[in-house]
């Protein structure tokens, strides 16, 4: 029936079942099949896809945007939705590179990058929780506030010049191949997860995106958690910003341009539900390694960037659709 | 009739695009002079039309932000065709255009309507599917202005009693669509869909096929509006219209269409187009950098969806309103 997305009623059985069952049906191993389906046919495609550093290369291809993610998956579990993350890196990197220009060194330029972040993600939530507004229109009109005023800035220019202590976030390796991103990726993934799945807020998380009138009158301060969800998803695109300014070397406006989509789609990916309530940090780490292989794969293929957009969109349409579709048949 | 005419949020939206003209006029006389105006509105005929598409889409609680990767695939396809084989007349392209268009907004619409797929995890797929596919059937290359026959450049240009023809398509366009959305049945249920879809249910309505139907109608929208475009700007290249799905979306928010569903016009949809249309075209003539568009199409999304959602908490255009609360 069609009407499954506005009920949001959910079949509640009289036992769940156990550990193991739900494990076995469970979103992340599935996803975790196909990530393993890819990287083997890497391997059998191309020679070069094992070598150690060129695995670490391919880790860039996720990283950033996965920090955005975990953040993302945060919000859109709780019902909201932030499209301006794009548009906040390329804001970001613009105060960062026009602070370079006045010779503030690399602890002023990341205190500016995550300060920013800060701030974009306090008007967006300003305007989401204490103005009621629809957090899909608000985020559509901040992405291309934040971006314009990118390109008010610098219009067709660049800033460049970034000292070699700041590139170190983006191009740093902390042991070996693991690079300073990845390890922020891991620590990051790590903490989001305690934080989702361990702790009270987590669950008021959860709560809100099944039921926002429930949790409200289960005692939940809706709006504040709504509020620090978006400070929470601004402060990780500043992250972002200074590991993607600091790789690149560079500020044009145009920097992370549409990412914002690539961003939700790894979320969705990972199984976080687009109507809120449920999903999980796993599932976003193992849809960022799948994207992440994906992209990296067919790079080594020759494979031009656009191309690949078209298999991550229909991975996202066919990893959801599949399913679906499965069981309709089923059914009839 | 007139006086809920001046309290309707339409009305705003004529004052504030009249004292809009008028700021501009002020400083650079002849920017309201109706050639001008004539000229400001033919270059918002694709936006206005995408829009109306948009709006039944978002009337029935869902959104397409496929309607750019359409227009440009359809846009690419028809100037291919067209630098391939130049015997094709523009008839055929034209309607080659509609039905591709079609085609796509029916493949965003079956997986809303048959799978009960999030509209906006669909569209976000298909945009980046729809254009990913121009670079597969183009390679990338463009096609130019001069592998482009006279004919296919020239429809759009063409004059008919003082206005071209692309005005005039957009001006049967909305004339088509305050018909279907004011006047006929299936125009009534976009409205009922987005305004309840449980009563929508009780009253008859299949709320997947009729939100199919939005997606289908916008998307032969967006293919008319594909060969439009690459027509009137004579290019056919990867991102064509690259970001211009959230223009659209822009316009329709600005005219007062609730993103929740079941509530807007045909008009606020359209005027929310020109707006946004006027003030592309009066940045270049105060002298203003380009570079300012986005920042401003920025701030007056938000500026619209506060003003909004103010209007709203006070009167809103639900139908089936006793309906509202029983679910």
């Amino acid at each position: 029936m069609s009407l499954a997305e506005d009920t949001r009623s959910r079949s509640l059985p009289d036992r769940l079942h156990g550990r193991g069952t739900r494990i076995l049906k469970s979103w992340e191993l599935l996803l975790f099949g196909i990530a393993v389906l890819i990287f083997v046919a890497n391997t059998q495609a191309s020679p070069y896809f094992l070598d150690p550093w060129n695995l670490s290369d391919a880790t860039f291809n996720f990283t950033e945007k996965a920090m955005i993610g975990f953040a993302m998956a945060l919000l859109i579990i709780s019902g909201e939705i932030d499209l301006s993350v794009a548009g906040i890196i390329a804001l970001a990197s613009t105060a960062m590179g026009w602070a370079l220009q006045f010779g503030v060194g690399t602890p002023g330029l990341v205190a500016i990058g995550l300060a920013v972040g800060l701030l974009c993600g306090a008007f967006n939530g300003v305007l989401v929780t204490r103005l009621g507004l629809p957090s899909i229109v608000v985020t559509i009109g901040t992405m291309s506030l934040f971006r314009g005023i990118s390109y008010i800035v610098l219009g067709d220019q660049a800033f460049n010049g970034y000292p070699d202590s700041f590139a170190w976030f983006g191009r740093g390796y902390v042991f070996w191949v693991i690079s300073f991103e990845l390890t922020l990726f891991a620590i990051f993934a790590a903490i989001y997860a305690l934080v989702l799945h361990k702790t009270n807020f987590g669950r008021h998380v959860y709560t809100i995106g099944n039921n926002p009138t429930a949790a409200r009158f289960s005692g939940i301060r809706v709006e504040r958690v709504k509020m620090i969800l978006f400070l929470l998803t601004g402060l990780m695109s500043g992250i972002a910003a200074i590991c993607l300014t600091a790789r690149l070397g560079s500020t044009r406006p145009s920097i992370a341009y549409a990412w914002e989509l690539e961003v939700v789609t790894m979320v969705v990916l990972g199984g976080v539900s687009i109507l809120g309530g449920s999903g999980s940090i796993l599932g976003v780490v193992i849809a960022a390694l799948v994207m992440g292989m994906v992209t990296f794969g067919l790079g080594l293929l020759n494979v031009p960037g656009i191309v690949m957009s078209i298999f991550i969109g229909a991975l996202l349409i066919g990893v959801i659709a599949i399913p679906r579709l499965v069981a309709k048949l089923r059914r009839a | 009739m007139i006086r809920d005419f001046i309290k309707s949020r339409e009305a705003i939206l004529v004052a504030a695009l009249i004292a809009l003209v008028l700021v501009v006029e002020s400083r650079f006389s002849g920017f309201a002079a109706p050639g001008n105006l004539a000229s400001v509105f033919n270059d918002t005929s694709i936006l206005i039309i995408l829009a109306l598409g948009q709006t039944l889409v978002i009337l029935t609680r869902c959104i397409d932000l496929s309607l750019a990767s359409n227009l440009a695939l359809t846009g690419m396809v028809t100037a291919m065709i067209n630098a391939a084989m130049p015997g094709v007349p523009v008839a055929a392209l034209i309607a080659i255009a509609i039905a591709l268009g079609v085609i796509m907004g029916m493949f965003n619409g079956i997986l809303v309507w048959k799978l009960d797929i999030p509209p906006i995890v669909v569209t976000l797929g298909t945009l980046t599917i729809y254009r990913g596919l121009i670079f597969l059937i183009s390679g990338g290359e463009w096609v130019n202005s001069h592998e482009m026959g006279a004919a296919y450049k020239a429809v759009p240009r063409f004059e008919l009693l003082g206005l071209p023809v692309l005005s005039w398509i957009a001006i049967a366009v909305i004339a088509g669509f305050a018909v279907l959305v004011n006047r006929s049945a299936l125009g009534r249920a976009f409205y009922a869909v987005g305004g309840n879809p449980h009563a929508a249910v009780y009253t008859g309505i299949d709320v997947g096929k009729t939100r199919f139907a939005a997606f289908t109608i916008a998307g032969g929208l967006a293919g008319l509006c594909g060969y439009l475009w690459v027509s009137r700007y004579a290019v056919a290249y990867v991102d064509v219209a690259g970001g211009f799905e959230l223009d659209v979306v822009a316009a329709c928010v600005i005219g007062g269409i609730s993103i929740a569903g079941g509530l807007g016009t045909v008009t606020g949809a359209v005027l929310g187009a020109l707006f946004l249309g006027t003030i592309k075209n009066a940045l270049p003539v105060a002298g203003i950098s380009p570079f300012w568009q986005l920042a401003i199409s920025g701030a007056a999304i938000i500026i619209a969806v506060a003003f909004n959602a103010q209007s709203n908490r006070k009167q809103g255009r639900i139908i089936l309103k006793s309906a509202e609360h029983a679910q």
